[in-house]
């Protein structure tokens, strides 16, 4: 915590940009202060990505002022604004994979020919002891795990100059005890002087690590909460106030979703039962293990855990993009392990895959036959394997209405419409005629508000009518407010399957560590 | 058969393969940098071709092999500008850059060829041979090994070079980010253009140099089409050796010896014929991929991710 | 262009896509300019070179369009020409909008044709042209499959990439095929190493009076079809997106190793048809180290014609008009018969530029 009568460590002073169609930055003052912990808080497209994007020299502003320890700047490249000592964690990573850590920090800062390990191997000593953890310099970087390649990051962004640290988003992979050992080093680093700069989307997150919160909204500063104000204040309240800052109104964010869930009885039948299933993987350790659990119909059935333990081969092992190597999947008691991927969309087994742009959809093609993607070939879209293009552009009208998606013809390709409408049309198929379990794989991940509502909705919908659902999530907010039980994922094991009620978080953070096995 | 054995037998093998051997290094060199950085070079025949025509003009007209060499190099380099211009900046396809590159070469330097010589096929003389002093004189080995145009030599210091480049300098770092993140590069101050468009030119220059070795050491003379696929095996050595420089060296001297095979079995008076022979590089090649190519390092879309990069 | 986030939940830019009638006509002048401009842009150089070496261009081009497409005998030759190639590249338009490079298909021709060129005058004595001709057009379309099953397996199945692994086959084809000719296929009563004559009464018979043979009508039914089969079935369909997006073709769940298989099949087969139809129509015989190189010259054409049916013929005519005037026009202008191919390459040159602006352009009009 700090005086706010100090000079700001950092400025920015009237800053605009624009992109064709949209004005990402409209005129925003910021200032940054040393030793203190600032939020950054806004919907996805409020434009915090851009302001930071400014800041560390990817994107130059249109008109604007930054300001950097009294003195006016240009910042018109990443060697700019890290030789003025503000490096920036993105929240993909930026190291090189097949580098040592020694080589990634040279990167840049080496001359054509000759490279000084000896000096970066200090630097990095020096660095790792500011953060308080242990670095190999000469480990490679591929081989490092999430938290290791983050605090790796951190310090590739303070190598330069120590002036100021951006972080964003960098606690979407995290756990929520990893989350607590950032928030540790972060108020280490403010400790040092050091001026911190935290994005998220997260009020949670904001009020816990803040001791500054700036909202932007629709590319503004709509408001700011003083350190005296964060101190003073009592979290109710204060969340009430960003609340209203974020939305103008006081909508709750999609945490605090009001889609009332009614608890799918006992009584109901199983529809898909999933026993004992294993997948190899390259390496010794396996994919899937002892994959084993029932969904009954109408069921939402949540699957937690970080990224990259399984949740992504289950979900092909049920759709049948994979081949199971052990084990069975059976729909109403008819074995499924072995059919197609169109034979079991046949039987009403569907797949909202995560990545929309990679495989979810083919970019180039009209809107109209992404909607009948995974039909190819199928009556009555297909006649004696010609096409017809009446009937998919019907289907693919209805779905457009039946589910908002915004375009302003099936026929544009489908790579020009928003993410939020491409999941939109996405998740449309899959739930078109007559879907029984359908798998979610983050549906809701980089949308905006109103979409995430859209689509939490409409599961919860689904559910009424009978379809089961299997709800793969980073978002613990969203599964426990949908999802009747929600299981846990570890090293592709099924760590354990909790029921929906208060304490959950704690449980479900053991769990996907691993540190719990039920 | 035992002829077969034969010191006359195993010395022109060596000997020739070697010598096959050499713009294969040069030009394989190239590519591992071009590939390394990112940039996968289809039009390597055509510049090692137009590095052939040009090293051979200008060495018949100044009488200098080094000088051949040079312009070969400088030639080659100038050509793979089209890459840098098209590929690198305008991110169009490079495949199809490539066959252009490759087929306008084919095609100007048959002209230019034509035009100028087509009555009177000059040929260069013998490129001088160095012995290197002591080695030389091991039986089979010594004349196989050691005795050649300097220039074979160069090709071993220059993969040396090489290895020592991406090892330990900052440009040998950059070209590494350049192809495997390059985002990573460009966040850490660095330019993954420039780093690549210097591969391109690096790629070039040395198909240029290993254009004009075959003209001006292995043949002795320019002929349309002289480099009959060079640059192609160039490209798969390149991708099989996965950045071990060394193994460029070690293949191209294979692949030479199945090259040379025919001439050397001639001399023994052993009768395959040619065509026979000249698949067997072909063949080796395919053998090789289809063992050792099936690990995950060499994509299937080598080309595509690389231009699809915003970079 | 590089961190940023997609404008997610922006509508706006939607907004400006210019109502539908206005940009169709827009779209169609566009293509057919983009589609011009390359060729247009390469003779101009053609030309600057063509006076660099001391030769009239004018008189050049004139001669050109002269023998290749008015003098009636030259026109003939021009459309016999274009048989070969529109086979060659109905197979590329199977292959490329899949993203399969088969870059092997001269080494397919050569080989089919060989065979063909061997099996014909045995089989010619002993049936009618209704038989013969099925029978050799099969073969050859066979031995050109075959000839890229390799470089298939090992793309299906272990995902290696093609352009070497075709090219490879490129070689191996040229010298087996010349191999085959001197030691196995060779014919006994002649000084050079070639195989046995097909008769000319036993080719492929001609069209109305010309001397244009049918093999010119088997052409254009394979472009056409290949055209109507990518644009309209549902195979084309999956072949395209395979192309496209290969995750997403995995995802929706099409069979990629059986799909990978059959393009390559399909598409070195039509290579190898058309070496059928070139020895059973026009040939008769092949020499050993035959290879017009047909397919490494259509390749670009098939480009410049964005694989488009219609197109890749208007463009196989133009090219095969350039071809047959310009040996004649060489011939006079006393220069080798290259200059072809580096106005080919040319042209691929100025398609790239022409790609690359039209992409900007639409940039510019998506927002």
């Amino acid at each position: 915590m700090t005086d706010t009568e100090q000079e700001p460590s950092v400025e920015l002073v009237q800053i605009t940009k624009a992109f064709p169609g949209v004005v990402a930055n409209d005129r925003i003052d910021l200032s940054i202060y040393a030793g203190e912990v600032q939020i950054l808080l806004g919907e996805n497209g409020a434009g915090k990505s851009t302001l930071i994007g400014i800041l560390s020299g990817m994107v130059t502003p249109d008109s604007g002022e930054i300001i950097v320890g009294g003195e006016t700047v240009s910042i018109r490249s990443p060697r700019d604004a890290l030789n003025l000592g503000i490096g920036t964690v993105y929240q993909h990573s930026l190291l090189v994979p097949t580098l040592t850590i020694v080589d990634n920090m040279l990167l840049g800062t080496a001359k054509w020919f000759s490279i000084d390990r000896a000096a970066a191997v200090r630097r990095l000593d020096e660095l790792s002891e500011l953060l308080d953890v242990e670095i190999d310099p000469g480990a490679i970087v591929g081989q490092l795990s999430l938290g290791e390649r983050q605090q790796v990051e951190i310090i590739r962004a303070l190598w330069r100059g120590q002036r100021a640290l951006i972080l964003d988003e960098p606690t979407s992979m995290l756990t929520p005890q990893g989350v607590q050992a950032l928030g540790a080093v972060l108020r280490r680093l403010a400790g040092q002087g050091i001026a911190i700069v935290f994005i998220t989307h997260k009020l949670d997150e904001a009020l816990d690590f803040g001791d500054r919160v700036t909202v932007l909204r629709r590319g503004r500063n709509v408001g700011e909460l003083s350190p005296t104000a964060m101190t003073d204040g009592n979290i109710s309240d204060l969340k009430g106030h960003i609340i209203e800052l974020i939305f103008g109104s006081s909508e709750s964010q999609h945490g605090d979703s009001t889609t009332e869930r009614d608890h799918v009885p006992d009584e109901q039948e199983v529809c898909l039962r999933v026993e004992d299933v294993g997948l190899a993987g390259d390496g010794p350790r396996p994919l899937l293990e002892a994959i084993s659990f029932e969904i009954r119909r109408g069921e939402i059935f949540g699957i937690a855990g970080i990224d990259g333990n399984g949740q992504k081969e289950l979900a092909e092992v049920i759709a049948g993009q994979r081949r199971l190597d052990h084990g069975q999947i059976r729909l109403d008691d008819k074995p499924v392990h072995s059919l197609s991927v169109a034979a079991r969309q046949d039987l009403g087994i569907r797949y909202v895959t995560d990545d929309r742009h990679g495989e979810g959809t083919v970019g180039p093609l009209s809107v109209a036959l992404n909607t009948v993607l995974k039909r190819i070939g199928q009556r009555p879209f297909w006649r004696r394997g010609n096409i017809r293009h009446a009937l998919i552009r019907e289907f693919a009208d209805s779905l457009i209405s039946e589910h908002d998606v915004r375009t302003p013809h099936e026929q544009v390709p489908i790579s020009t419409l928003s993410g939020g409408n491409m999941q939109k049309v996405v998740v449309g198929r899959e739930l078109a005629m007559g879907p029984r379990v359908v798998v979610f794989n983050k549906p809701t991940y980089g949308l905006d508000v109103k979409t995430i509502k859209a689509v939490l909705a409409r599961i919860v919908a689904q559910s009424r009518q009978g379809t089961a659902a299997i709800l793969i999530s980073t978002e613990l907010n969203e599964l426990i407010s949908t999802c009747d039980r929600i299981a846990v994922m570890h090293r592709g094991r099924i760590t354990g399957i909790i029921e929906s009620k208060p304490g959950i978080e704690t449980r479900l953070g053991e769990l996907m560590t691993g540190a719990a096995v039920t | 058969m035992s002829d077969i054995l034969s010191t006359v037998f195993l010395a022109s093998l060596l000997s020739g393969g070697v010598i096959t051997a050499v713009p294969l290094v040069f030009a394989g060199l190239g590519e591992a940098i071009s590939e390394r950085a990112g940039v996968l070079n289809v039009g390597l025949e055509g510049m090692m071709l137009s590095g052939a025509y040009v090293a051979f003009v200008v060495s018949l007209n100044f009488d200098s092999v080094w000088l051949g060499f040079f312009a070969g190099g400088l030639m080659g380099m100038i050509v793979s500008l089209l890459m840098v211009v098209f590929c690198v900046r305008l991110n169009t396809n490079q495949i199809v850059i490539g066959i252009a590159i490759t087929l306008g070469a084919e095609g100007v330097t048959a002209l230019l060829h034509n035009a100028r010589y087509s009555d009177t096929y000059p040929r260069l003389p013998n490129a001088e041979v160095f012995d290197v002093p002591l080695v030389s004189k091991i039986p089979v080995f010594g004349d196989g090994l050691f005795s050649h145009h300097p220039s074979a030599y160069l090709a071993v210091g220059l993969v040396i070079g090489a290895t020592w480049l991406m090892r330990s300098t900052g440009i040998g770092l950059s070209i590494k980010a350049a192809g495997d993140q390059p985002h990573a590069l460009e966040a850490a101050g660095g330019d993954p253009r420039a780093t690549r468009t210097l591969a391109v030119l690096i790629a070039g220059f040395l198909a240029g140099v290993g254009g004009a070795h075959i003209a001006l050491v292995g043949a002795g003379l320019f002929v349309p089409a002289v480099t009959h696929g060079a640059g192609f095996i160039a490209i798969v050595l390149a991708m099989l050796a996965r950045g071990h420089f060394s193994w460029i060296v070690a293949g191209a001297v294979l692949i030479g010896m199945s090259l040379s095979l025919t001439t050397a079995l001639q001399l023994v008076g052993v009768d395959i014929p040619i065509d026979a022979v000249q698949m067997l590089p072909f063949l080796l090649i395919l053998a090789v991929l289809f063992v050792f190519g099936r690990d995950s390092y060499l994509p299937a879309a080598l080309a595509l991710p690389y231009e699809r990069d915003a970079h | 262009m590089t961190m940023l986030p997609s404008s997610s939940g922006v509508e706006a830019d939607l907004e400006a896509i210019v109502p539908a009638t206005e940009s169709r006509l827009r779209k169609r002048v566009n293509t057919v300019l983009m589609a011009v401009l390359p060729v247009i842009a390469a003779s101009v150089v053609g030309a600057v070179l063509l006076g660099a070496l001391g030769r009239d261009p004018i008189s050049f081009y004139a001669n050109v369009i002269d023998h290749g497409l008015i003098g009636s005998l030259g026109r003939q030759e021009s459309l016999i020409r274009m048989a070969p190639l529109l086979l060659i590249a109905a197979g590329l338009m199977i292959a490329f909008p899949a993203g399969i490079w088969n870059l092997g298909t001269d080494g397919q021709f050569v080989m089919a044709g060989v065979v063909v060129a061997a099996v014909g005058p045995e089989l010619a004595p002993r049936t009618s042209g209704w038989v013969l001709f099925p029978i050799l057009f099969a073969i050859g379309f066979a031995v050109g499959a075959a000839w890229s099953i390799v470089p298939a397996v090992m793309k299906a199945w272990f995902g290696m990439n093609e352009i070497i692994t075709t090219l490879m086959t490129t070689f191996l084809g040229l010298s087996f095929s010349a191999l085959l000719v001197k030691e196995y296929f060779d014919d006994p009563s002649t000084t050079v190493p070639q195989t046995k004559v097909l008769a000319v009464s036993d080719r492929l018979p001609k069209l109305f009076d010309t001397r244009v043979h049918v093999g010119l009508v088997v052409g254009l039914v394979a472009v056409l079809g290949v055209h109507y089969m990518m644009t309209r079935t549902a195979f084309g369909l999956r072949l395209r997106i395979v192309g496209m997006n290969p995750a997403a073709a995995q995802h929706a769940g099409m069979n990629m190793k059986a799909l990978t298989l059959s393009i390559f099949l399909l598409s070195s087969g039509f290579a190898g048809l058309a070496a059928a139809v070139d020895i059973a129509g026009v040939q008769g015989v092949v020499r050993a180290e035959w290879n017009p190189s047909f397919g490494f010259t259509v390749i670009p054409l098939v480009f410049l014609a964005r694989f488009h049916g219609p197109s890749v013929i208007a463009f196989i005519g133009a090219f095969a008009v350039l071809s047959i005037g310009g040996e004649s026009a060489s011939r006079k202008a006393d220069l080798p018969n290259f200059f072809v191919l580096v106005l080919v390459a040319l042209m691929l040159l100025f398609l790239a530029v022409s790609e690359y602006l039209q992409a900007k352009s639409a940039k510019a009009h998506m927002t």
